[in-house]
C-alpha cells in the first residue's frame, strides 16, 4: 500500500481536478440564471430543464441538425474513400506507395488558414456558400489523412494466413474484401469512424468563415453567446453541454483508439 | 503511366513477374478516388492562396487585381502586427505545448501503475480534450476566468488576491485553456508509450537491483524519447493552429496582445478583405510550417519503419 497507494491518490486528485470544469458546465446548465453567477459559487440548488427548454427553443435545432448532417455524411464519405486507399497502401504493393502515404499525412499539416480564402472565393463563386454539403466536403478532406492512415494501420494487423486462405479459396478481390477484410476491422472501422465525427462535430474555423445562416453548425451557434456574455450563463451552460456531449461520449466509447487516431497510426 | 517496359518501382519486395498496365491501374485503381479527393480540396486551394499572394486583391474594391509581384509579402512582413503575431504564436504554442508536456508525461506515469479505478481516472482526464473547443473557450471565460463570479478567483481569494485574467493575463489566460485541453492528448502518447516498454526487460533491470530512478533513467527515458518527440511534433502542429480559443475568449486583445498568426490572418481576410496580403501571410505561415512538418515527418517515419 504506502507509496502506491499515495500516488493512486494523486492521480484520482488529478484527474479531478482536470473533470471538474467539465462537471461545472454540465451542473450550470441545470440551474437559474440567478445561481449561475454568484460570489461565491452555488454548489447546492434545485435542478430544473429551464435552460434545456429554452435553448432547445432558441432555433437550436436546425443547427444540430447541419452539424448531424456535416458531421456523419463526412465520416461516411472519408471511410468509403479512405478503405480502398488504405488497402492500395498496405495489402497491395503498389508503386511509391510510401510516398501516397506521407502524401495523405502531409495535407494534415497544411495549416487551415492557407486553404480558407481560395475555398472561400470557390465556394462563393459556385453559389455554394453558406450550404452543408460545402462544409461536409471540406471536412471530408479534413479526415481523409487520419482514415487513411488509421484503417492502414488495421490491415497491416491482419493476420497473413488469413489472406492466403482466401486467395487460395479462389476469392476474387471484390469477394475478399466484403467477406473476409472488412468483417475483420470492422472494430477498427467504428473506432476510425468515431474519431471522424469527434474531429467534423468539433470544427469550428471552416464552418464559421464558410456559412452565414442556413448552414451554420454548433459551434457557430455557441458563438451567438458571446454577444450577452455574462447575461445567460446557465442557457450557455446547458447549450455547451449538448453541444459537447455527442464527442464526449464518442470519445470515451473510442478512448482505446484515440491516440491511434491523434497520432494518425504512428503509434498503436 | 507509359510505365510498361520501367522496372517495378514497389520498395516493397521483387515482383514476380513484370506487371501489365492494366495490372497495375488495377493496382492503383482504389487509390485514385482518395487522392484526387484530397488533391482538389487541399492542394489546389492551396496553389491559389500562392497565386492570390502575387495579387493586388480587395474583396471590397473590385476593380482591384492584376499582379504586384511582391509587394504583398513586403507589406506582410513589414507589418508590426504581422511581427507581433508571430511572436504571440510562438509564445503561446511553446507555453502551451512545453505545460501540456510536462503535465502529461507526470500524468501517464501515474496512469502507467495499476491503482484502484484507473480506468475512470483515464475517462476523467481525456475528457477535456473531447469537449468542443468553442464550449472549452466559452467555459473558461464565464466560469473560471470571470473577475467576479469565477470560480479561479474563489478559488484564490481566501489569500487575498483578485485576478482579471483575460485583462491582466490575456497569453496566460489561453495557454491555460489550451493546456487543459492538450494535456490528455500528450497523456495518452506517452502512455501508449510507457506500455509499448518491453516487460522483460524491466524486469531484468529489477533482478540486477536498479531502482526506480535508475530504470527510468537508462531504460525508460531512451524508451520514451520517441514519444515524446511525436508528442512535441503534433502538439505543436495542432496548436500552432490555434483560433477557436482566440475568438472566443480575446478576439485577439486586448489590442494585439493575444493575435495570433490564424487569428492575424482571418482578420486579414474577412475583417479588412485583403485578399492579398492574408494569403501572403498563409503563405509565409506554410513556409514555417513545412520546417516543423519535415522534422514531424521524419519522426513519424521513424516509428514507422519499425514496422516494416
Amino acid at each position: 500500500m504506502g507509496p502506491g497507494f499515495g500516488l493512486g491518490l494523486l492521480a484520482w486528485v488529478v484527474g479531478v481536478l482536470f473533470f471538474f470544469p467539465v462537471l461545472w458546465m454540465f451542473l450550470t446548465g441545470f440551474k437559474q440564471e440567478s445561481q449561475a453567477s454568484t460570489d461565491p459559487p452555488t454548489f447546492w440548488f434545485e435542478p430544473t430543464l429551464d435552460q434545456y427548454a429554452a435553448v432547445l427553443g432558441r432555433d437550436f435545432v436546425p443547427y444540430l441538425l447541419n452539424s448531424l448532417q456535416a458531421s456523419v455524411l463526412s465520416t461516411a464519405l472519408a471511410i468509403v474513400l479512405a478503405v480502398p486507399a488504405a488497402y492500395a497502401l498496405s495489402l497491395v504493393r503498389i508503386p511509391k506507395w510510401r510516398d501516397s502515404l506521407f502524401f495523405f499525412l502531409s495535407t494534415k499539416l497544411l495549416p487551415p488558414v492557407a486553404m480558407i480564402l481560395p475555398l472561400y472565393v470557390i465556394a462563393r463563386n459556385l453559389g455554394a456558400l453558406d450550404d452543408v454539403r460545402t462544409l461536409t466536403l471540406v471536412y471530408t478532406a479534413m479526415n481523409m489523412p487520419i482514415a487513411v492512415w488509421m484503417i492502414r494501420s488495421f490491415l497491416v494487423e491482419l493476420p497473413e494466413e488469413v489472406l492466403e486462405a482466401a486467395r487460395m479459396d479462389g476469392a476474387g478481390r471484390i469477394r475478399e474484401m466484403r467477406s473476409v477484410i472488412l468483417p475483420m476491422i470492422a472494430p477498427g472501422l467504428a473506432a476510425t469512424a468515431l474519431i471522424c465525427f469527434i474531429f467534423a462535430w468539433n470544427e469550428f474555423f471552416f464552418a464559421v468563415n464558410l456559412t452565414a445562416s442556413q448552414a451554420s453548425t454548433v459551434p457557430v451557434f455557441l458563438v451567438g453567446f458571446i454577444s450577452g456574455e455574462g447575461l445567460f450563463w446557465a442557457r450557455l451552460s446547458a447549450a455547451s453541454t449538448m453541444a459537447a456531449l455527442p464527442v464526449i461520449i464518442a470519445g470515451w466509447a473510442a478512448q482505446r483508439w484515440l491516440v491511434r487516431g491523434l497520432s494518425l497510426g504512428a503509434i498503436k | 503511366m507509359t510505365a510498361q517496359t520501367t522496372p517495378d518501382t514497389a520498395r516493397g519486395g521483387p515482383a514476380p513477374r513484370e506487371l501489365t498496365r492494366g495490372e497495375r491501374w488495377g493496382r492503383r485503381g482504389p487509390l485514385l478516388p482518395g487522392l484526387l479527393f484530397v488533391i482538389a480540396l487541399t492542394q489546389i486551394p492551396f496553389l491559389f492562396t500562392v497565386y492570390y499572394s502575387f495579387q493586388d486583391s480587395n474583396l471590397l474594391r473590385p476593380e482591384s487585381g492584376g499582379f504586384t509581384g511582391l509587394a504583398n509579402y513586403g507589406a506582410v512582413l513589414g507589418d508590426p502586427l504581422f511581427r507581433n503575431a508571430v511572436l504571440n504564436t510562438v509564445l503561446l504554442t511553446a507555453g502551451a505545448v512545453l505545460l501540456s508536456l510536462v503535465l502529461g508525461l507526470g500524468l501517464a506515469l501515474l496512469l502507467d501503475r495499476a491503482f484502484l479505478g484507473r480506468g475512470v481516472v483515464r475517462t476523467l482526464m481525456i475528457t477535456p480534450f473531447l469537449v468542443m473547443p468553442v464550449a472549452a473557450a466559452l467555459l473558461w471565460k464565464t466560469s473560471m476566468y470571470h473577475p467576479v463570479y469565477g470560480l479561479l478567483n474563489w478559488v484564490i481569494s481566501p489569500f487575498g488576491v483578485r485576478v482579471d485574467w483575460v485583462n491582466d493575463f490575456p497569453l496566460l489566460s489561453i495557454v491555460l485553456v489550451l493546456a487543459w485541453q492538450w494535456t490528455p492528448f500528450m497523456m495518452l502518447i506517452l502512455l501508449a508509450g510507457l506500455q509499448s516498454q518491453p516487460p522483460e526487460v524491466l524486469e531484468a533491470a529489477r533482478v540486477d537491483g536498479a531502482g526506480p530512478l535508475e530504470t527510468f533513467r537508462s531504460i525508460t527515458f531512451p524508451h520514451l524519447r520517441r514519444f515524446l518527440e511525436l508528442a512535441l511534433l503534433l502538439g505543436t502542429i495542432y496548436i500552432v493552429q490555434t483560433f477557436d480559443a482566440i475568438y472566443m475568449i480575446t478576439q485577439g486583445g486586448p489590442g494585439q496582445a493575444t493575435t495570433n498568426l490564424p487569428y492575424f490572418i482571418y482578420l486579414q481576410a474577412f475583417r479588412a478583405f485583403e485578399v492579398g496580403e492574408a494569403a501572403a501571410a498563409g503563405v509565409v505561415v506554410v513556409a514555417a510550417t513545412l520546417v516543423i512538418a519535415m522534422f514531424a515527418l521524419r519522426v513519424v517515419s521513424s516509428l514507422f519503419e519499425e514496422e516494416s
